[in-house]
Formats: structure tokens, sequence, C-alpha cells
């Protein structure tokens, strides 16, 4: 681990704690929402808490997961010093400055604008510099990321970068991309306004900028999951990475499809013509592209491993292979709530559907099975999976960590599926209470108690997954070392240059960028629209 | 895992992933043009209408001023709903549509971002501060439904809610100046 093992440890630790936290607040709030604890608690109290746990979940959990598991990518895959690690532990306290500054302001009750700002809306100014810090410790991160794939091209002239590299570049250069939307947004807008040295916003604009980012955020969330899933989860359940060549396009094409597609966000908005919106519709189309390529390739894995287990026939392989260890399982899990998420997204997409579910719990449901789900699931998996890397030690059972998975994956499926249902029918989202008097909310009763019964499961999920990674640190036994990133069934030699770097890739995000962005951005500029005056919330 | 397996040659690995791309070619192909048929054929389409109108004056003079806001028929028979959405309620709190009819909803918010659906109908809007929001709809069933504001604007968002009264057509009667208003019950 050449040293980086604290650096890694202290990252996930922020990550982790940072979750066991929103988790509780989650359960808290639901249980508010529901016709059990109707009357408990303030609204003031309870957008607080939904502040907190988007800004948790959202920023914190994310953001200092992947720093770590990057670190410890460039590390182990790379199998050389991390180049520049005093910047990376400048950045990490840079970071949680920011985190301390943004929880202050929330808990001081001047930062209810939840994670997604809603400008004119305006919370006090350190909240949004508070996140800024964070956002520039990402910037730092992902030029390191950069340095570490240079340095060793640099030494292995003509090698393909290993493939959990590659990808771990390909989501830091995305990043780069994705946060040129928010940062413009807060810089220029909302912080000027937060400070008082603007009375006014373009509400349009801001909600534009924002949505530049909103789409892909998401997919710099998802990148280790999908790391995980090429890099990590064939030999885990040992066998081999149907194809090297797959892994590398899925994350040149999550590159490119991510950005150019935000503002499917904003389909419901009046600021945007049809024109523009079925454009990037157009493109969100692509976006399940690599997911798709993604299944194929890890099924295809799987079945390799399985058949090199004994399995036989069509689906006997499912059966031989070891569900028995956590990362196949999750992966199992993962792929079974990437399905109902997956589709529940094509409607969201839809165009014209998306006015059937647009901020309703459909969408609520849509992103906690697939960020909360999918994704969250792997963070656990790869938690499991290189933990004994960074302590020297091993579980001494893995039952807990089984039973951790599936209380996580009943849980979300308990809690999301009734969202779909009551989104369906027209309960929406971000509220504090429902008035259970009125006859059609009434109705929806039942439906939200069972959904608050999946929250409590995952809030036990949340709190043995953080028992189980207490119990590795102190456990007596001590690691084996072992290979962790899966072989490929024909190890590239040699790839071509577009497949092993991303300048080509660059260009192509520029140009679809100014096709989907170009002129809704111009548009505000043309023709400029009347702004808002500025709301403060505290 | 040799190449001696016919399963995994890598002619054969690279025939399976072309035979895959081509199933996804076709699914999206299959869904993008279900959306262009819907919304060629029978106009669904989001609501996008562009048109600006300044938060800050709205209130003073023009279709949102406090007189003109409501239901009212048109002497061509067309039916429009104008609304404030402002933190925290809807002005008026109540509207009367009639069933079955074309009915244009206007929407402008004079502070924040709201938004709003309809329970049990298509409609949905985000309200944005700086623009009018517009949607067309045909009210199906006679009977009060829900109108919430459906994004955060506030403490007080969770209060902000206006009821649609859908009438039948013959109880749908406009005063001599066009206006509808819901019935006191």
């Amino acid at each position: 681990m050449r040293n980086a093992e604290r650096l890694c440890l202290a990252h996930f630790w922020v990550a982790f704690a940072a979750f066991l936290v929103a988790a509780a607040l989650g359960t808290w709030q639901m249980w508010v929402r529901s016709p059990l604890g109707a009357h408990i608690g303030t609204p003031g109290q309870y957008f607080m808490s939904v502040t907190a746990h988007g800004v948790s979940m959202a920023y914190v959990l994310t953001t200092f997961f992947i720093m770590g598991f990057g670190y410890f990518v460039a590390v182990t895959a790379l199998d050389r010093p991390l180049p520049g690690k005093p910047w990376a532990w400048a950045a990490f306290w840079a970071a949680i400055i920011g985190v301390v500054m943004v929880l202050l302001t929330i808990i001081a009750g001047k930062a209810s604008v939840l994670f997604t700002f809603y400008p004119p809306l305006t919370a006090s100014p350190w909240f949004y510099i508070g996140l800024v810090l964070v956002v520039v410790a990402s910037w730092v991160w992902c030029i390191l990321m950069l340095a570490a794939m240079a340095g060793w091209k640099r030494e292995n002239r003509g090698r393909p970068v290993p493939l959990a590299m590659f990808a771990t570049v390909a989501n830091a250069v995305m990043w780069l991309w994705t946060t040129v939307g928010v940062a413009v947004e807060l810089l220029y807008q909302v912080i000027p306004a937060a400070f008082g040295w603007v009375q006014t916003i373009d509400v349009g604009l801001a909600r534009t900028l924002f949505s530049w980012t909103l789409h892909a955020i998401v997919y710099f969330w998802l990148i280790p999951a999908y790391i995980a899933f090429y890099t990590m989860v064939p030999r885990a359940a040992g066998g081999r990475l149907y194809s090297d060549t797959m892994g590398r396009l899925t994350f040149i094409l999550f590159l490119i499809y991510s950005l150019p597609v935000g503002m499917h966000h904003l389909l419901m908005d009046p600021e945007h013509g049809n024109g523009t919106k079925f454009i990037q519709v157009l493109l969100t189309a692509f976006v399940s592209v690599p997911t798709l390529l993604t299944i194929f390739t890890i099924t295809a894995s799987l079945e390799i491993a399985g058949r090199l287990r004994g399995g036989r026939g069509v689906l006997g392989w499912i059966a031989a292979l070891p569900w028995e260890r956590p990362t196949v399982l999750a992966v199992g899990l993962a792929f079974v709530m990437l399905g109902f998420g997956g589709f529940g997204g094509l409607i969201n997409m839809g165009y014209g559907m998306n006015a059937m579910v647009h901020n309703t719990s459909w969408v609520t449901a849509h992103f906690h099975l697939i960020f909360g789900g999918s994704v969250v699931i792997m963070y656990f998996a790869i938690a499991y999976e290189i933990w004994p890397r960074l302590t020297g030690r091993e579980h001494s059972s893995l039952a807990p960590l089984r039973w951790q998975l599936w209380l996580w994956f009943i849980g979300m499926m308990v809690m999301t599926l009734p969202w779909h249902w009551l989104g369906l029918q027209g309960q929406w989202r971000r509220v504090a209470n429902f008035n259970y008097a009125d006859p059609i909310i009434a109705s929806w009763g039942p439906l939200v108690i069972v959904s608050v019964v999946g929250g409590f499961l995952l809030l036990l999920s949340a709190l043995l997954f953080v028992r189980n990674l207490i119990a590795l640190h102190r456990s007596a036994i001590i690691a084996v070392r072992r290979p962790l990133y899966a072989l490929a069934v024909h190890p590239p030699q040699r790839v071509p240059a577009a497949l092993n770097g991303f300048g080509l890739w660059n260009v192509l995000v520029l140009v679809l960028m100014l096709l989907a962005y170009g002129y809704p951005l111009a548009q505000f500029a043309i023709t400029p629209s009347p702004s808002a005056m500025v709301h403060r919330v505290q | 895992m040799s190449d001696t397996h016919p399963e995994v040659h890598e002619e054969r690995i690279l025939w399976t992933e072309l035979l895959w791309a081509f199933g996804v070619g076709i699914f999206i192909a299959a869904s993008l043009s279900m959306i262009v048929f819907t919304a060629l054929t029978r106009d669904i389409n989001p609501p996008s209408n562009v048109e600006r109108v300044d938060p800050k004056t709205l209130h003073l003079s023009g279709e949102f001023a406090e007189q003109n806001l409501g239901t009212s028929v048109g002497s061509d028979g067309s039916v429009t709903v104008r609304m404030i959405a402002t933190q925290f309620m809807f002005a008026p709190r109540c509207i009367a549509v009639p069933q079955g009819r074309r009915v244009t909803l206007r929407f402008a918010s004079p502070d924040v971002i709201h938004g709003l659906l309809i329970t049990g109908t298509n409609v949905n809007t985000m309200v944005i501060p700086g623009f009018v929001a517009q949607v067309h709809t045909e009210f199906a069933r006679t009977g009060d439904l829900l109108m919430p504001c459906h994004e955060y604007c506030g403490l007080g968002h969770s209060e902000m809610y206006a009821t649609v009264q859908v009438m039948s057509q013959s109880d749908f009667i406009p005063e001599a100046d066009g206006r509808v208003s819901c019935a006191k019950r």
C-alpha cells in the first residue's frame, strides 16, 4: 500500500460517519411524514434535517468515498507511490473545514435550502463557501489522479493503463467538467446574493447552470460502483473479466454522455423550449448504453466464473457462483435494484411522460433505488473488499456482512416500491407533513407506513455496516495478501491511444456541450429574463 | 482460462458484443420512436412556452393583477385559468374548471421557485419567477382535486395547496363578465 493507508482510511471514515448520521435523519423524516409520526417536529426542523440528509449523502459520503477510493486505486492498481501526497492531505483538511462550515450553518438554521439550493432562496454565505471548499478539494484530487496516471505512463510507455485507474481518471476528468456549472452558479450568482452584494437573481439561468452539474454528478457517484463491477467482481467470483476493451469503452461513454443531458431535469420548466429539451432527451437515451453494455459484460464475466466452478446448462452457472462472498452477493442485489431503478429512469426521461412523475415520490424512489441502492451497496462491497488491505486484518466471519447487505437490499425495496406507486397517485415530495384528514391523502397512509418499515431496515443495516468495519479493525486475524483486480480473459498488450487517454474525448465533450447547452445558456444573454428578488431563509 | 476454449476466443467475444450492441441500438431506437410518435401525433410535449414576465411588477397590471386571477371564459368559449403561486399559497385558493373541455392553465410567481401538480391528472409544471408557466389539459371526471406546491419554496411549503373543482358542463356557467368561481360548500 506504500503508506497511503491512513489517507484512504481517513477519507472513508469521514464518508461513513456522514452516511450513518444521514441514514438516521432520513428515517426520522419518513417517520414524521407518516400517519404514525404526524405532528412530531416543526417544518423548520424537518427542512433542516432534509438539508443535512441531502448534503451528507450526496456531497460528503460520495466525495470523500470517491477521493479515498481514487487514492487507493492509484496506489494499488499502478503499484507506485501516490504523487503529491502532502497535497492530498491538504485537500482532505480543506474539505473537512468546508464540511464543518456547512454543518454549522445547517444546525444554526441558516441553510435550510436543501442540497439543491433553489435560488432566489439564499442561505448563509458560509454554507455555500463550505461546499466550494469541498469542491476545490475534489479538484486537487482530480489533478493528483491525472498526475498519477501520467507518471505511470512515462514509466510504462506503450502499455495500457490498468482498467481500474483508467476508469478513475475518466471519473476525475468528468468531474472537472461537471463542477463547472455549479461553480459558476455559486460564485457568480448565489454567493454574491447571499452576501447581499446583489439584490436579484436570474432564476432561469441559475437552474440551467445547476442542471449542467445535476446529472453528471450522479455518474460521478456511480463510477466507483462500476469500477468494482469491472475490476473486482470478476475476481471475487473466481473468474475473469470478459472484455477489457468493453470496460474502457463504457467509461469513455460515461464521460461523453453524462454531461450534455442535464436539462432532462428541467423538462417541466418554462424557461426552455421544446427543441432544446428534445435534443437533451435524445442524448439522455444514449446514457443507457454504457449501463446496458456493463450488464452484458459483467454477466458474461460471472458466467465464466460460474462455469469454472462447475456450473452447467443455460442458467446452472448462476447457482454455482460463490454467493457467500459479500462482493458477489452485492453485485447480484445491485443488479436487481439497477433493473427497477433503470426502468423508472426511462419513464423520467420520457419527455411527455415526465409530467406524470415530475417532483412526485416516484422520482425520490428512483434516485434512492439507483444511488442509495445499487451504488451505495457497491460502496459497502468495496469497503469490505479493501478494508483487509487497509488494516492488515481479516473479517472473522462473513455472515454479518451478508446480513448487512441483505438488510440494505430488502429495506431499499420495501421503501422505494411503495414510493413509486404513491408517486403515480400524485404524492408530491419535499413536504414536512401530510394532512391525513384529506380523503385523497388518507388513502396513501397504509403504503406510507410500509415504506417507513423499509426506512428502519435501512437504518439497521447502516448501523450494522459501521459495526462490521469497527469489528474488522479489532479482528485478531491477519489478512492474507491476495490479488484485488481481475484479469481479462484476453489481457490487453497494446491499446489504441484513444482507449488509453482522454484528449480526443474531451474535444467531443466540448462539441456536445456546445450543442446541448450553447443556446440554452446563450438565450439568457440574448434576451435577459426579468430577475427575482433574493429571499433569505433564516 | 485459455484461448483453446472455443467460448472465449477473441472473435467469439467480439461477435457476442456486437450482437448485444445491436440489441441495445434497437431498444433505444424503439424508445425514442415512441417519444417522437406521441409528441407528433398526440401533442404530448412538456410545458415550454418560454414567455417572460417580471416577478417584481406582475401584481400591478396585466393578466396577473388581482382582478384577472381565476377562471375566465373567452368570447370564443375558450377556458383560461390564471393563478399566482407565492409563499405560501396559490391565489385564488380554489379554481373552477369544466369537465371534458380544453382548459389552459397559466401560472406566475412573484417571489421564489414553486411548482405544482393536480392529483390524478397530467397537469405538472414548475413555476419559475421570470416566466409564465402554461399547461393545457382536459379534466376527465367531476369532483375536487388537490393542487399542491411540489417544489420546496421555504419553511411554509407544506401548507401550500389549492383545490381544483371540476364541474359538469351544465354547472359550469360563466357570469356576465365571463368569470367562473368555485361553488360555495
